[in-house]
């Protein structure tokens, strides 16, 4: 099961309320790449995937969800101040007209999540190779959400999760590795 | 609310034990980053007793407890402090 702790992973800080900002961020909560999808990947993958690395894919997606967490909070903090005509100026308009101030799971262009954003192979090696993959694409992401800000404090809890997509990234390759060194263990007996 | 240095140092000390987490699923052999893992995490437990005495609990389902009313519902939530 998942118990909620209430508090942030880290703190999430703005200088300003910016709903242009919030428009761009959405992507890494319901975009392809994003927070939801890296959290849902990874604990999907665990029922087929070896001993071994189990742990570890528990881990980092447990951990996906409190980054969800931290971009909804940046998200909430960029957009409770803003006037209705601030939100359609940003192209938020089509968010208000469907749910004022409220979250949805889609991406920066409104699109909604979909499942098919994500793999199950069945195949450990390349459902690792998948979930690199995931780490590199949402932290290109990261750095692109971070030329798109002038404000330092928002920038800050966004070079956070950039880091940890980098350390995500380098623990599934020792995973990778792991697995390989299992397969070869079994070949010499 | 601002951000008080109790819930900084315990984001502190989640962060070095998430970072062990990480590392010994991978590194499962490392006495040394164990030992340091253990004594973080014993560090941690009462630095969360701390905080839950002056902001109320962190988890439910009776893995925090509760004061008279029932506190868990009580704000801030995590994206409502400053």
């Amino acid at each position: 099961m998942w118990i909620y702790e209430k508090k942030l992973q880290y703190p999430v800080r703005v200088s300003k309320s910016d709903p242009q900002m919030a428009k761009f961020l959405i992507e890494q909560y319901g975009g392809a790449d994003g927070e939801l999808a890296a959290a849902l990947r990874y604990l999907n993958q665990r029922y087929t995937i070896p001993d071994k690395v189990i742990g570890l894919l528990t881990d980092i997606g447990t951990e996906e969800f409190a980054h969800l967490e931290m971009i909804a909070t940046m998200i909430y903090k960029l957009t409770k101040d803003a006037t209705v005509d601030q939100l359609v100026a940003a192209g938020l308009g089509e968010n208000y007209a469907a749910r004022d101030h409220a979250l949805m799971y889609n991406n920066a262009s409104g699109v909604p999540w979909t499942a098919a954003y994500i793999q199950a192979k069945g195949d450990p090696i390349a459902d690792l190779y998948e979930d690199i993959a995931a780490e590199e694409k949402a932290r290109a992401t990261y750095q692109y959400l971070i030329d798109l800000t002038d404000d330092v404090d928002l920038q800050d809890g966004l070079k956070f999760l950039r880091e940890r997509e980098i350390v995500h990234a380098l623990r599934f390759r020792e995973a990778v590795e792991l697995l390989k060194e299992e397969r070869d263990r079994q070949k010499v007996f | 609310m601002h951000i008080h240095h109790l819930l900084l140092e315990l984001q502190a000390l989640d962060f070095v034990l998430i970072e062990l987490t990480l590392y010994l699923d991978t590194h499962p052999d490392d006495q040394t980053a164990i030992e340091q893992f253990n004594r973080i995490a014993k560090e941690r437990a009462q630095h969360a007793v701390a905080y839950e005495s002056e902001f109320g609990p962190l988890l439910q389902y009776g893995l925090s407890y509760s004061r008279y009313p029932w506190d868990w519902s009580n704000a801030p939530w995590p994206w409502q402090v400053d």
